[in-house]
């Protein structure tokens, strides 16, 4: 018999959006100005957030925009099992992790807990630029929830896993962003809680110091901890997790087994995603600066929607800039079904729009696939935009997913093709000559 | 069923803040306030030197000011410098700790979305840095004196107990107004007009006895400082006490501030993370 870890209860959680119920923070002044009318009502209402059920609920007339980022959500953790959640892009998987983490209360339902809790929602929670890397270690250690005689003690093997000795007594300011990451996740791997609770946070750092993430990740599911595991990459999730959830729109799918689940999931998502478009900007993805309006892939096909081996794609993004001055560029992203990284393209900068500062406005970029690049497999689009040519204002996961099928075998081989993609590249083939004088014309060799 | 599970929910209920839970996130405001000390002064040249040169040159302002415009804001038995002083310290203590603590939630925001802790850790170590420049003023405060040789009474015993109850002062201010400027930013653009009226409307460079009259001193001592700040120059330099009544009029508002602001801040803390 094993111990329940976690518990959740009908958990649901409601958000406001629209314009007048999404504000980035309320002004005192909406408050004030409604405030005659509203005096009549209640002055409780006065104190109370825009967006507060209350508000809602008293001021009818107040076209609120209701949106259940997660509806009726039941499920058990055991203890030691390491879960994975996956679903696509704003199905609630972070939400999920939110409350569980106690950031933001759920709007209905509860959930259990036995423990402590820590959550690891970003690489370098509470890092301050003008703190040097020791200082750092034990301000964001406290801040995670270690206490100072923890960290003294954990102290040596974070400066070791880090790999910044060097430079522990130089504000983090003057690191390099790699250092900034495996400063904070050693800060964070060294974490003593009974669950932990993680998003994505292997998605940064180069190559190597994934992998010693994903060591160190192991290491603590062995030791028996409850982790509850957020990522896009199925690979990670298949190799870590025992079971798994899967979320899709705010609703609790599936859950079981990991292999299962990310089998089910991915036999979903096969489901090909061609064109998804916002026509309210207050309503798409992106951040107040610059929003996506839509995003497509069509096939040099007839009809635009035949993916075959022998057909150029084109991509369309089309994105509005809502502060003026801002440099930015699209950047695509292909993945394969469990999230290996394919290429990765930009628009070119010289002698286009994407040079200088865009004024506000609506812009579209198109791009070109050649046929005979990819291969007949299934691809995940992943968009960032990008400021100034090297920040990332956002990154928008699973936008699109298209399935290129093999059409026209071009040789005696039917079988799948290995690889992620499958260029056509140009071969020479010529006769150099006759075989040497001692070869006899059959293969034997004379003597 | 039973189980060890501790369960979590909507909270809908007002509730006082949960002490127990902040002792347990004792160490969070002593590494809240440890980055905002260390951070402070790190570009600043003279660094806390900053605690000494405020008070000095408001008093110096305020000194030039009544004595050009023949004035008479103290009853005038002991130094301006010293009487100013007096009551300047802890004022600029409560100032900025109080408009420190009011950016808390604000200017976290980005950790309020990542990590779980209680709110109140925010507010509450803001005052550590105002703390150590209260400490480095008192001693200011000192020197002054003994320049001016003057001697305290012997009920500079209360002292101890004046800075405990300023700190609760503070602390009923900084609940109301961090929870208000984490939800309406434009409480950070009134606070230094609203800090500024308060230094006029407290005796800060200005004895009470010498400039309110007797009639409108109920009113005034409703503004729990007021009485508070009269107590200081009562303990250091002999200064009349406020009366009962008056101190009876300040406890009760600044009780009656503390605790509304236990119950606000704890009902709006959880909407923090979802409207930053």
């Amino acid at each position: 018999m094993s111990l329940i870890a976690i518990r959740a209860e009908q958990l649901s959680k409601q958000y406001f959006i629209g314009s007048k119920d999404n504000p980035a923070y309320g002004r005192l002044s909406e408050a004030v100005v409604g405030l005659p009318k509203k005096l009549i009502q209640s002055t409780q209402r006065w104190l109370l957030p825009r967006g507060h059920a209350a508000v809602a609920r008293a001021t009818s007339n107040h076209k609120a925009t209701q949106f259940w980022a997660l509806k009726d959500i039941d499920f058990e953790v055991r203890q030691g099992d390491v879960v994975g959640i996956v679903g696509r892009n704003g199905a609630g998987k972070s939400t999920l992790l939110k409350i569980l983490s106690r950031i933001t209360e759920p709007t209905s339902g509860r959930f259990g807990i036995t423990g402590r809790v820590a959550s690891l929602l970003e690489v370098g929670t509470g890092f301050h630029p003008e703190l040097t890397g020791r200082e750092n270690i034990y301000v964001s250690g406290v801040i995670l929830g270690m206490t100072r005689t923890e960290i003294k003690k954990r102290f040596d093997r974070i400066v070791e896993f880090s790999g910044v000795e060097k430079f522990l007594d130089t504000p983090v300011k003057r690191y390099s962003s790699g250092m900034q990451v495996r400063l904070g996740f050693a800060v964070a791997a060294h974490l003593e809680s009974e669950i932990l609770i993680i998003d994505e946070v292997l998605a940064v750092g180069d190559a190597q110091f994934q992998k010693k993430c994903l060591g160190q990740l192991s290491t603590v599911a062995e030791s028996g901890r409850t982790v509850v595991f957020v990522s896009h990459n199925l690979t990670a999730v298949n190799a870590l997790c025992d079971s798994a959830l899967w979320i899709e729109a705010g609703r609790l799918v599936a859950t079981g087994p990991t292999a299962e689940i990310t089998s089910q999931y991915l036999s979903r998502s096969t489901e090909q995603l061609l064109e998804q478009s916002w026509p309210d900007p207050t309503a798409a993805p992106g951040t107040a600066a610059v929003k996506l309006k839509r995003i497509a892939v069509h096939s040099s096909s007839t009809d635009g929607r035949h993916f075959v081996l022998g057909s150029a794609l084109r991509l369309e993004i089309e994105f509005w800039t809502m502060t003026a001055g801002l440099t930015l560029n699209p950047s695509i992203v292909l993945q394969t079904a469990d999230g290996t990284p394919v290429l990765n393209t930009v628009p070119q900068f010289e002698g286009t729009l994407l040079d200088k500062p865009l004024e506000t406005g609506l812009y579209q970029c198109t791009c070109e696939i050649p046929a005979g690049l990819l291969n007949d497999t299934l691809y995940r689009v992943q968009l960032y935009m990008i400021r100034n040519q090297s920040v990332a204002e956002w990154r928008l996961d699973d936008l699109l997913c298209f399935e290129i099928s093999d059409d026209q075998p071009r040789s005696a081989w039917f079988g799948k093709w290995i690889g992620t993609v499958r260029p056509n590249l140009q071969w020479q083939t010529v006769r150099l000559g006759q075989l040497p004088q001692s070869t006899s014309a059959d293969g034997t060799h004379a003597q | 069923m039973r189980d060890e599970l501790t369960y979590f929910g909507a909270r809908n209920d007002w509730q006082l803040i949960d002490l127990r839970e902040l002792w347990k996130f004792r160490e969070l405001i002593w590494a809240f306030g440890f980055r905002d000390l260390k951070v402070r002064y790190r570009q600043a040249v003279v660094g806390i030197a900053w605690a000494v040169i405020q008070p000095v040159m408001t008093i110096i302002v305020f000194g030039v000011l009544f004595s050009v415009m023949h004035g008479k804001p103290t009853s005038g038995e002991v130094p301006y410098a010293v009487t100013g002083l007096c009551g300047l310290v802890p004022w600029q203590f409560f100032a900025a700790a109080v408009s420190q603590a009011t950016l808390s939630i604000a200017s976290n925001s980005d950790l309020l979305k990542k990590v779980y802790f209680p709110r109140v850790v925010l507010p509450l170590s803001a005052f550590v840095p105002a703390l150590v420049d209260f400490a480095v003023a008192l001693v200011l405060l000192v020197v002054v004196m003994a320049y001016f040789a003057v001697l305290p009474s012997w009920q500079i015993v209360f002292l101890p107990l004046l800075i405990v109850a300023t700190l609760a002062c503070a602390a009923a201010f900084a609940l109301w107004l961090s929870a208000l400027n984490g939800i309406y930013r434009d409480v950070q653009f009134a606070l230094p007009f609203l800090l500024q009226l308060g230094m006029m409307i407290c005796p800060v460079v200005y004895e009470t006895d010498a400039v309110i009259p007797p009639a409108w001193q109920p009113i005034y001592y409703l503004n729990p400082l007021a009485g508070l700040i009269q107590c200081y120059r009562a303990v250091l330099i002999g200064s009349p006490f406020p009366s009962a009544a008056s101190l009876a009029i300040s406890s009760f508002a600044v009780t009656a501030v503390f605790f509304g602001g236990m119950l606000y801040f704890r009902r709006m803390e959880r909407h923090f993370a979802d409207l930053s």
